[in-house]
């Protein structure tokens, strides 16, 4: 059976954690491909709902980054991102749903390597916890 | 065909639901579920409880699931490929101590379910159902079976009907070739039936308070009465809880869900007690206040199906107002309809 | 209850609203509510332990607005959500009269929003025991028999929305399952659009839920919605201390920040 590897979906901000990942790149650092990055505006653009779907579709881990506190493109974001985190972090762990697959960070764009190690990290943590077979068994009547 | 009388001793109950387990028969039954009884399916008779008023949700999900896949689509190099369900897979099913009117529920969902087109996936399903009715030994303040033309003691829908007697013993009564078919799967349970075998002493006493005729010819003549609508509907808060419990409500809904490469189309419940029910693109919505949207379902229950369909669509089970979150009570406003001046 | 029929009365006859929006008898030992336009009915009004059903869900109601300025009978969380609702300008100082009968069958009148406030400030939120016991219950599983027990809730939703329209917060015309363009939450009550219906339910009243309970007395499945509303509820208190229904003013847990918010869980 081949080795298990993790389908992680990135959702992170324009302004500091997409630029960060830029650099790691044009850095040259080499880290794990198993993530999928998907870039918006900031990180109070990301909907609570994107991480159910995300799931849903079949990630196995999920990481949401943007700019530091007080750094945010659009002043504060990512203040109010964070306290819907806390609520919704909460909220889904009553409910079973595994957060230590849900890894958040503030990564800017000046730290290249803090993503390669963001991603590196989250990878092999989800590596371990396996695929995440509660969302795949969920019924949907046949869609696929 | 004429109806047969036999006898089922209570014993035998288990021994019927064994046999056709052992047939290949799935058995669906009233099942205890913490404060609710619902339609469940069953491996043994202990796990079924008989002596329920109502169920909070009918069993026309065995007929009309709540969701239920209609076709896959799958794109293969530029085509798009369709594969319809398997409906020849769908198992053998019995549905046991189902009331009276649920089984009469039976025909108003089938009258629209083949009223012009023929529906492939309601007809699979009733062709694989045997109905095992039994008769009310109660009722309580919802229940209206006798002002829609039905009775606790109805056969109509029941391919079997059985009557718990005052020994325990239940009279089965033989309605259908289908009923005839089951009783051949354990003939020797079903015993003749004792000359003397009194089965009205045993059935609920349910008031008759109109008749679904006057019902609907009333709904009709106050089809203009906003006040009356409206009045009525106040508390009504426009959720789908009564649509959805209703044995006879059909309404659906299409989806298609997954991506442009593959995916599948589901029918889905609807209700038109919805707001967003009738709403056009326009944005104009012929249905704008929540008292159209109840008349419509009184008037789709008493005065279109029986204009379109030739039957009724209530078959005064209660369900909707035991399950309605403000005591929105059909009965009291069927009669409320009747008693009101024009 | 005499006191509530004497001024529902009163004020009907003075004009001073235009209905009463208040409980009376319904099927059996149920109670219902009602809406009485004319002084002779204000007799029809009752008060008493059956009478649950937070009735400011009728405040927004277009069907009710219709009919003219309205006095509301509120129980406690009713209290608290015309403060909500005032918070989020859905209803304005001087549009309506808010009673609250006792149950010793005294009745205060509230003149202002900000009476209210100050009553509720002083008043207990007691919490239904058994209610607690279950919240204790699925607190202490392991996320696995969480996970189980949440899908086996959810998986018997049948997407009647009565949790949403039974609820005095969720006022908005066009809900965000009804957006279709495309259609964000799976309208089918497969187990996946159960979920995602159901923990957006939750999110969305994140901060602004008063907890009545009534969309959990409106399921007729009988889902444990309260569970996942408490469970926000008590995060907000204690990771930002606000509560809904406490203030006739915005204050909104969602819609604003403290620089100092908790953030050990991000790296």
């Amino acid at each position: 059976m081949p080795e298990f590897e993790p389908r992680i979906v990135a959702f992170v901000c324009n302004w500091c954690t997409y630029a960060g990942a830029d650099l790691t790149g044009t850095s040259r650092i080499k880290y794990s491909p198993n993530v999928e990055v998907i870039r918006f505006p900031c990180t109070g653009r990301i909907d609570f709902m994107l991480l159910l779907k995300a799931f849903a579709e079949g990630a196995d881990g999920i990481i949401i980054s943007g700019c530091h506190p007080n750094d945010c493109h659009y002043t504060s974001g990512n203040f109010h991102a964070r306290r819907r985190w806390i609520l919704f972090r909460g909220l889904l762990d009553f409910m079973g749903i595994d957060v230590e697959r849900v890894q958040f960070s503030w990564v800017s764009a000046a730290e290249g390597a803090k993503w390669a190690d963001v991603v590196n990290t989250t990878v092999e943590a989800v590596r371990k916890l396996g695929p995440y077979e509660n969302f795949r068994k969920i019924d949907r009547a046949g869609a696929v | 065909m004429e109806i047969e009388r036999r006898l089922l001793k209570k014993e035998a109950l288990a021994g019927l639901v064994e046999k056709i387990n052992a047939a290949g028969r799935k058995v669906h039954a009233p099942v205890c579920e913490g404060a609710r009884v619902e339609f469940a399916p069953i491996d043994s008779i202990a796990e079924a409880d008989l002596g329920y008023v109502q169920t909070t949700q009918s069993a026309k999900n065995l007929l009309f699931p709540r969701v239920e896949r209609i076709l896959s689509f799958k794109r293969r190099g530029g085509a798009m490929e369709t594969a319809d369900p398997d409906l020849s897979a769908l198992p053998e099913t019995v549905v046991l101590g189902m009331h009276p009117c649920d089984a009469a529920a039976i025909g108003s969902l089938g009258a629209i379910f083949t009223w012009d087109t023929q529906d492939a996936f309601f007809k699979a399903r009733l062709e694989k159902l045997t109905v095992v009715g039994l008769s009310c030994a109660a009722g309580d303040e919802y229940c209206f079976c006798a002002s829609v033309g039905l009775g606790p003691g109805s056969t109509e829908g029941s391919d079997i009907l059985l009557t718990r007697l005052a020994s325990g013993d239940f009279l089965a009564e033989i309605v259908t070739a289908k009923g005839k078919a089951l009783v051949e799967l354990a003939p020797e349970l079903f015993l003749p039936a004792p000359a003397g075998a009194d089965k009205d002493s045993a059935l609920a006493r349910i008031e008759k308070s109109f008749t679904r005729e006057e019902a609907g010819e009333r709904a009709k003549a106050r089809f203009d009465d906003d006040a009356l609508w409206d009045g009525q509907a106040l508390r009504c808060l426009g959720c789908g809880a009564c649509a959805y419990v209703c044995p006879t409500c059909a309404c659906f809904d299409i989806q298609d869900e997954g991506t442009t490469s593959r995916g599948v189309r589901l029918r889905c419940w609807d209700s038109c007690g919805f707001p967003a029910f009738t709403i056009h693109t326009s944005g104009h919505n012929p249905r704008e206040e929540q008292g159209a949207r109840w008349r419509q379902r009184l008037m789709h229950k008493f005065s279109y199906m029986p204009e379109r369909q030739d039957v009724f669509g209530c078959v005064g089970c209660g369900r909707c107002s035991r399950a309605c979150p403000v005591d929105m009570n059909i009965k009291e406003h069927l009669i409320d309809l009747l008693e009101a001046k024009s | 209850m005499d006191e509530l029929r004497k001024k529902a009365r009163a004020l009907l006859e003075a004009g001073e609203v235009r209905v009463v929006i208040g409980y009376g008898g319904g099927t059996g030992d149920r109670a219902r509510a009602i809406f009485v336009r004319e002084p002779e009915r204000a007799d029809e009004l009752i008060f008493d332990g059956r009478c649950r059903q937070n009735l400011a869900i009728y405040l927004t109601r277009r069907e009710v607005k219709e009919l003219g300025k309205p006095a509301i009978v509120a129980t406690l969380p009713a209290l608290k959500t015309v403060l909500q609702l005032a918070g989020e300008f859905q209803i304005a100082e001087g549009g309506l009269v808010v009673l609250a009968p006792g149950a010793d069958g005294s009745l205060i009148e509230f003149k202002t929003f900000a009476d209210i406030e100050k009553y509720l400030a002083g008043a207990a939120s007691p919490i239904d025991p058994a209610e607690q016991a279950e919240m204790d219950r699925v607190r202490a599983m392991s996320p696995d028999e969480r996970w189980k027990y949440w899908l086996g809730q959810i998986s018997r939703c049948i997407k009647c929305y009565a949790c949403r329209q039974a609820c005095p917060m969720c006022y908005c015309p066009r809900c965000t399952v009804e957006c279709n363009q495309p259609q964000w939450i799976p309208v089918p009550s497969h187990e996946l659009g159960n979920l995602e219906w159901n923990v957006m339910r939750a999110m969305h009243l994140a901060g602004r839920c008063v907890d009545c309970g009534d969309c959990s007395r409106a399921c007729p499945v009988g889902i444990p919605l309260y569970l996942l509303n408490r469970v926000l509820i008590g995060d907000i208190e204690s990771n930002f201390h606000q509560r809904a229904g406490m203030k006739a003013e915005v204050d909104y847990a969602l819609s604003t920040f403290h620089p100092d918010d908790r953030e050990n869980f991000i790296r």
